[in-house]
């Protein structure tokens, strides 16, 4: 009997999910089974039917609710997390309270890791035993409406960051755009063409840097990093930690003479890739947004040695400022956008290759800014020494990814990345170009075309992973030359190829602190590393945590076209969260029936988010339902049994611990 | 039920975000692994009353799965470490009772570790196997002596 004395009346429905169940669990032997055993617990009805979760099946519970006048739902199929929802309003459709219904996962945990039928059957049973035992409990809960705030923060300045804060704000929202560099750009800054249509990077870019950098809804802040996140969606608080930059932004004009005037060189492994210089007082690029420097304090001499303010001295507007702090920002925000994309593959780590050894080996990244028109060599291919210009390029694909010893994933973009490469060599110097190629993986709009291209170009493609590049030469053909051992698989031969310059295609690698990131926003990491999305076909920007979007690389290796389409798919979720003004959460939380609390104060401790006051007065506690997050911790502390947790009280989890024993009580009966 | 072919039955807690999904990609990567336990859910495993380890007990399981995420990622900032706790109490108390603390397992799993979740589950299942059946419903003179107040369920 329930709380209410209401007598359960409760449908069963066994999902086959096409085989996905039906192949390994006897679902009809299941639904009859219920019928037949969990009668006495209040089960009307028991069906199984192929795809609970399609239309039809869902129709089926609706009628049944109505024909049978049943008042709570169990729904054997695949996890709560993929179709509870589905489910939750089939039951209010059916015109029950959603939270009448419960899910038991006898796919993800039966069918799909057990192999033996009996056994999972059997498993199947005691399960949706469990499951019945524990709806009987049930109560109707009234989901919990909070408002969203209009704000969105972004976290990362690449082009996915990019293009979903400027939908944002052109639908009329305010975004607070972060990035930890001194501009926004992100990797693409740093190329110059992008495949296939070899289009400028830098023309498709900067007029949206400037839109994102002038937009009205746009609040940027560079050279700042996310240091906190409180609250949940619709409400979420962020502390923005924006490191003092040494220039007063109002006053700066961005001349750019202090630049100029700066006396002290450093190398720019950030935006040059090691293969430049800038000043110790810089903007990363000239067409940074914003166009304000930021004075390098680790290498700046007045902070080294405590004299020069140079830049000070010629600063027409008196904008440097030696003091300044750093300064944290808290903002309210109702949804939060990860775009914080990837760091490349140290290629170091191949030593076999020799990079970091031999001075013409390149990283591609390195290669971007040698052919980058205002890269450091003007857009002149040549070798490390900075003159001479290669006869022979090798490109090697797969640098640390499709390979067990580092990343087992392809990074996706390597394969047109070299062919872009081969084909910039062909064009600036018509230098001969050997590609070595795994396989050539060319799955995009005009990708194909380039690749053909590319073999009319008359690039040498050699199929076969490179075992070695060496400066060891054994003739005098391959004097002074980097030699390529490498078995080419279509003609069956290990060949040796001497050439000038190699370029390593490396691997794309989540940020070296995507595990902070993921646990400062609290979202998950793959075993990889790339930030989980909540669903990997038809939920890619969405995660776990509600009111947290993911976009771009953060997600996993891509290219543009597909950065861009996430972050403008993360923004029109945001948007449409935003314009509904409401959300509704899960109304599990957690509740002290006065009566029942002794005032020991045991739980006011325990609670993480502050949200259990301790009555003086009355000696009682009180937890407030807008604070409380529902894990329930409190719950199980309260010694007098005096707090309820709504969706998981002790009734709930003791049923089901009993359903789920059931069988066995009954096997240890008839020993 | 004979010796030489036992197979446990354990009943296994997860929270929400992280043990519970590794169990779901357990499942979506199709990692084969014991039947042996049953899981339940729980929002955090800092919601694990150890009422309810007690309760499994006294209805006939052989061993208990306490599973949440690893320290320092609750989604509920530091509630598991309240489950780190109790599990150390909850061992003692056990063994004070006559039940092997090999009998309970905390398992820190993240939602990406389904390889990690099916394999400790299997050297779970094969450990209490070892251990062999514990009867404790049985040796106490059933779950009615163990529990008073629902006689009418173990009936």
């Amino acid at each position: 009997m329930t709380k209410n004395n209401e007598e359960p009346r409760i449908g069963v429905y066994v999902c086959h999910c096409g085989t996905n169940i039906a192949g390994v669990v006897d679902v009809e032997n299941v639904a009859t089974w219920a019928k037949e055993k969990l009668g006495t617990q209040g089960v009307v009805v028991s069906r199984d039917y192929k795809f609970m979760c399609s239309s039809l099946g869902q129709e089926l519970i609706e009628k049944d609710i109505k024909e049978h006048n049943l008042n709570r739902i169990v729904v054997a199929a695949c996890s709560p997390h993929l179709h509870e929802k589905t489910f939750r309003t089939a039951t209010s459709n059916g015109g029950l309270n959603p939270f009448m219904c419960e899910m038991v996962s006898i796919r993800e945990q039966v069918s799909w890791v057990h192999t033996d039928k009996v056994i999972a059957t059997e498993k199947a049973k005691s399960m949706i035993s469990g499951g019945v035992a524990r709806i009987v409990h049930h109560e109707p809960l009234q989901p919990m409406s909070v408002p969203i705030h209009p704000a969105t923060l972004v976290v990362g300045g690449g082009i996915s960051g990019i293009q979903a804060a400027l939908e944002i704000a052109d639908a009329g929202y305010p975004v607070h755009l972060v990035e930890r560099e001194p501009s926004i750009g992100g990797h693409m800054a740093q190329f110059d063409k992008t495949f296939p249509t070899l289009d400028c990077s830098a023309c498709i870019l900067t007029p949206k840097m400037v839109e994102a950098g002038n937009h009205p809804n746009i609040n940027l802040y560079t050279w700042s990093e996310v240091e906190k996140v409180d609250g949940y969606v619709g409400n979420f608080v962020a502390t923005i930690r924006k490191k003092a930059r040494k220039i007063v932004e109002a006053d700066c004009t961005g001349c750019g003479i202090c630049q100029e005037k700066c006396p002290k060189k450093v190398i720019d492994d950030v935006f040059e890739a090691g293969l430049g210089y800038r000043k110790a007082v810089y903007t990363p690029f000239p067409q940074a947004v914003p166009n304000y420097p930021v004075i390098d304090v680790e290498n700046c001499t007045y902070f080294e040695k405590g004299t020069c303010k140079v830049c000070e001295k010629f600063c027409p507007t008196n904008a440097i400022d030696f003091e300044q702090e750093d300064e944290l920002i808290s903002i309210e925000i109702g949804n939060i956008i990860l775009a914080t994309g990837y760091d490349l593959f140290d290629a170091r780590k191949v030593s076999n290759y020799g990079y970091g050894r031999l001075a013409n080996v390149f990283t591609s990244l390195e290669f971007e800014r040698l052919t980058n028109a205002s890269g450091p060599t003007g857009g002149e291919i040549v070798l490390r020494d900075g003159k001479t210009v290669p006869k022979s390029v090798g490109v090697i694909h797969c640098v640390g990814s499709r390979d067990k010893n580092y990343n087992e994933y392809c990074s996706s973009i390597c394969c047109m990345q070299s062919l872009k490469f081969a084909h910039l060599v062909h064009e600036r110097s018509g230098a001969e170009v050997y590609n070595f190629y795994i396989d050539i993986r060319t799955p995009g709009k005009g990708y194909d075309e380039f690749y053909l291209r590319l073999v009319e170009e008359g690039t040498n493609f050699i199929r076969g992973k490179v075992a070695e590049v060496s400066d060891t030469a054994r003739n005098s053909e391959e004097e002074g030359k980097l030699i390529v051992q490498v078995e080419d698989t279509l003609v069956g031969k290990q060949r040796r190829i001497p050439v000038d310059m190699i370029v390593l295609s490396a691997a794309l690698e989540p940020r070296a602190d995507a595990k902070e990131v993921g646990k400062l926003f609290g979202i998950s990491c793959s075993a990889n590393g790339w930030l989980i999305e909540r669903h990997p076909k038809l939920d890619p920007v969405a995660t776990m945590t509600e009111g947290i979007y993911i976009a771009g690389c953060a997600q996993g290796p891509k290219d543009i076209p597909s950065s861009v389409a996430q972050g403008a798919a993360a923004a029109a979720r945001v948007i449409g969260k935003i314009q509904k003004k409401e959300i509704e959460l899960e109304p599990i939380r957690a509740s002290v029936i006065e009566e029942k609390c002794s005032g020991c104060r045991i739980c006011n401790n325990l609670c993480p988010f502050n949200a259990i006051l301790f009555h003086e007065d009355r000696m009682v506690s009180e937890i407030n339902p807008a604070l409380c997050q529902g894990c329930g911790t409190c719950v199980a502390a309260c010694p007098a049994g005096a707090i309820i947790g709504t969706g998981f009280s002790n009734e709930q989890v003791l049923s089901q611990i009993e359903g789920l024993l059931m069988l066995n009580i009954e096997a240890a009966a008839t020993d | 039920m004979s010796d030489n072919n036992f197979e446990p039955t354990i009943i296994g807690f997860t929270c929400n975000w992280c043990s519970y999904r590794a169990a779901d990609m357990a499942g979506t990567a199709r990692m084969k692994y014991a039947p042996n336990v049953r899981l339940i859910r729980l929002m955090c495993s800092g919601r694990l009353d150890p009422t309810f380890v007690f309760k499994a007990f006294a209805n006939g399981a052989d061993a208990v799965l306490i599973s949440g995420c690893h320290p320092g990622d609750c989604h509920y900032v530091d509630q598991n470490y309240k489950a780190l706790r109790r599990f150390h109490l909850m061992k003692r108390v056990l063994s004070q009772m006559g039940i092997e603390p090999e009998r309970i397992k905390l398992l820190w799993a993240s939602a990406a570790e389904g390889a990690i979740f099916a394999s400790e589950v299997s050297k779970f299942v094969d450990q209490v196997r070892e251990l062999g059946p514990l009867n404790w419903n049985k040796q106490n003179g059933g779950i009615a002596a163990a529990e008073p107040a629902k006689e009418e369920v173990a009936a």
